[in-house]
């Protein structure tokens, strides 16, 4: 029951704790994660394929483990509650998907701003006509400037996990940044798979609003004018400046999130065979894929490594520069058109013509096994490479 | 707010500004103020960068000395006009979004009724005509819906006053605006009138010529949506700037339009009227309004 959890550490919480397994959607997995947050209050919108997992959550607060819960009008206004809510000083969460973000947009660089540790899961679908409810996560893509924390999370283990560790990151005092937790709708929301949680009468010690770097809009902290002038709409050096150092304040306070990162999540990305020297390297769903395209693979001999990216904002640009420091090839199929993950990547390291962004789907299509594998047996065709024999490298770059 | 919480030690104190110490001995915090003494204390607006005249800076001043309780109150505006002088209050205050004000408030108001349940919060929508009844009316309209205990105050200057003079949807019909080179089309979006429709418990309109009248229903305002739920306040504030007239007519401005489209008319439920004869009661027995304690 509500009443009866007791507060814990986040690292005793994720790390110590006994688990328990259960067989649970996605959705339900962010339920079983707001019920551990020790969330004061959220807020609802319906969009598919979010919707289930804030019914569920509103039938926490029904049961108690949450102080307030309704349903907005649209996104924009939910995502300006949430805004709200966290000003007054307590801890919230949202959710949202595809269109629902778009709509919603304007407040996401608003939550940075404010420099506020609003935690949402985004369920991502596609935004475009012809409408589609179906999976793929451009709208990823649309939101890694706006100042938010970005996690990707593969399955509804990661899902459920995230959530919980995004607030232990986001509400940190040298970073107080919203986080955002995301998933590829459907493939995780509404199927079944195993996942380890800890009992459900522990939970996360309350949010304390004196530990953040912004004063907590309640009027207990004292709010004589401090601002002379606005450095708003004000067009002058200083107001700019004044603008300009908040801006790379939020940037700071982003890098500064990589410590906790890599303390509650053990790091930004995981590894497998980090001598290998063709890489798949993905994010979400993609990493499942690629890990059965690589058992593919292994089973004809070829050798391949993963790069499973979960933390896109921080982007773990260093790592990836290390691990692929030796690689021939890095293979990065994505779940949307654009190619986002690929760019990043190539963006972070040298000689990035190594770098082959695809497969691409989107509209709802599955990524079947075989169009990973192909991509790489042609990319090895295309460069000439000899194919490098399992477990012996033949590639060294 | 404590008074504790903004009374410098006395190491600190030569080092403040004058007007921080003129605020923290004269402020409105902690004993109660109104529109009739305004000169007598130190407002918590008294400088604003607004235009020579303007009728946005008069309401803001006047709206501040009405608050009930400015140690507990939070304001949440947009972008905009209201923004230049509402920055500088010393109270906390908000800017957000354009068109998000309402839906902002609400979650600030459950927020501060969860963590300060003994204490009233007060949260105070702000804002110009654009913001409530154009960009953001769905979100005006959904928190009345819903009840939410917060007062809403439109300072309608019917233009879109900041970004240079075009219509808006409080413009009245036929006036040549920027955005509007025919003339407006269509008549002055019916806001008070959804108001009363829309679940507002008290609802006031009134031009910054009457200042009495504006502080009692902004004090009116704020007392109902603790107790009650949502209200709504219009104000009139004429813009010399984009309406062309000189600074010095602001006030002859808004009479006139007192007299023409803009009459005083206030709604309230039974349960407002009811609540406020109680509280008109209790203040007349004790002279000074007492806060009403929660139940
Ligand atoms: S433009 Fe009009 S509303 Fe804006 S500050 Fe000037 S007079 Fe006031």
């Amino acid at each position: 029951m509500a009443g009866l959890q007791r507060e814990v550490d986040p690292e005793y919480l994720f790390l110590e704790a006994p688990r328990r397994q259960v067989f649970i959607t996605g959705s339900e997995a962010v339920a079983e994660a707001v019920k551990r947050a020790n969330v004061d209050m959220a807020v609802a919108y319906p969009i598919t394929p979010q919707s289930e997992s804030m019914h569920l959550v509103g039938d926490l607060y029904a049961q108690g483990y949450l102080k307030d819960y309704y349903r907005g009008e649209n996104e924009f206004a939910v995502m300006a509650a949430v805004h709200g809510a966290s000003l007054g000083g307590g801890r919230v969460f949202t959710a949202t998907s595809g269109p629902g973000t778009l709509r919603a947009m304007e407040m996401f660089p608003v939550w940075a701003g404010s420099r506020q540790p609003i935690v949402c899961a985004f369920m991502c679908r596609g935004v475009s006509l012809p409408p589609s409810i179906q999976p793929e996560n451009i709208e990823m893509a649309m939101l890694l400037d706006v100042g938010m924390l970005m996690f990707h999370a593969e399955d509804a283990q990661d899902f459920f996990d995230m959530i919980l560790k995004a607030y232990a990151v986001a509400e940190q005092p040298d970073v107080h940044l919203p986080a955002g937790v995301f998933v590829d709708g459907f493939f995780v929301t509404h199927t079944r798979s195993a996942v380890l949680l800890p009992p459900d009468d522990l939970k996360l010690s309350a949010y304390d609003p004196r530990r953040a770097p912004v004063p907590t809009f309640d009027m207990e902290t004292p709010p004589i004018r401090m601002v002379r002038d606005p450095l708003l709409n004000k067009s002058n050096f200083i107001s700019y400046a004044a603008n300009a150092s908040w801006h790379q304040e939020i940037a700071a306070a982003a890098e500064r999130a990589r410590k906790h990162i890599r303390r509650y999540m053990g790091g930004l990305l995981e590894v497998e065979d980090p001598a290998a020297a063709i890489f798949l390297a993905a994010s979400g769903t993609a990493v499942s894929q690629s890990r059965e395209a690589i058992k593919v693979l292994k089973a004809e001999g070829i050798r391949v490594g993963l790069i499973k990216i979960m933390s896109i904002r921080p982007f773990p640009a260093r790592e990836i520069e290390a691990v692929t420091a030796h690689a021939a090839l890095i293979v990065v199929p994505e779940f949307n058109i654009g190619g986002w993950l690929a760019r990043e990547i190539k963006a972070s390291i040298d000689n990035n013509r190594r770098v082959v962004g695809g497969p691409r789907v989107f509209g709802g299509m599955t990524m079947p096994t075989e169009l990973i594998v192909d991509q790489i047996k042609n990319a090895l065709v295309r460069s000439g490479a000899k194919r490098p024999r399992s477990p012996r490298r033949d590639l060294s770059g | 707010m404590s008074t504790k919480i903004i009374t410098p030690v006395a190491q600190f104190a030569e080092l403040l500004p004058q007007e921080y110490k003129d605020l923290v001995a004269h402020g409105p915090y902690h004993e109660r103020r109104s529109v009739r003494d305004l000169g007598t204390f130190k407002e918590i607006v008294d400088e604003h960068p607004h235009c020579a005249g303007c009728g946005v800076a008069l309401a803001v001043r006047l709206l501040a000395a009405a608050l009930p309780s400015p140690a507990d109150t939070l304001i949440v505006g947009t972008p905009g006009c209201s923004f230049f002088s509402l920055v500088q209050t010393a109270l906390n205050y908000s800017n957000t979004a354009f068109g998000n004000q309402n839906a902002v408030a609400a979650g600030l108001k459950r927020m501060l009724e969860i963590r300060f349940p003994r204490v009233h919060k007060d949260v105070v929508v702000v804002a110009g005509d654009g913001g409530i009844a154009d960009i953001g009316l769905d979100l005006t309209l959904h928190s009345w819906f819903r009840r939410e205990k917060i007062t809403t105050v439109m300072l309608d200057n019917e233009v879109y006053a900041n970004t240079g003079g075009q219509e808006s949807g409080m413009s009245r019909q036929g006036r040549v605006l920027n955005m509007a080179p025919r003339g407006k089309l269509f008549p002055k979006i019916p806001v008070f009138e959804l108001a009363k429709v829309s679940g507002c418990v008290y609802g006031a309109r009134v031009t910054v010529a009457g200042p009495y009248k504006v502080g009692r229903a902004v004090r009116n305002a704020v007392l109902l949506a603790r107790e009650l739920g949502p209200t709504y306040v219009q104000v009139y504030t004429p813009c010399p700037t984009n309406m062309k007239f000189p600074p010095d007519q602001t006030l002859r401005v808004a009479k006139e339009a007192e007299k023409d489209h803009y009459s005083f008319e206030e709604f309230m439920s039974a349960e407002a009227a009811e609540y406020l004869t109680r509280l008109k009661a209790t203040s007349e027995e004790s002279e000074k309004a007492p806060e009403l304690a929660k139940p």
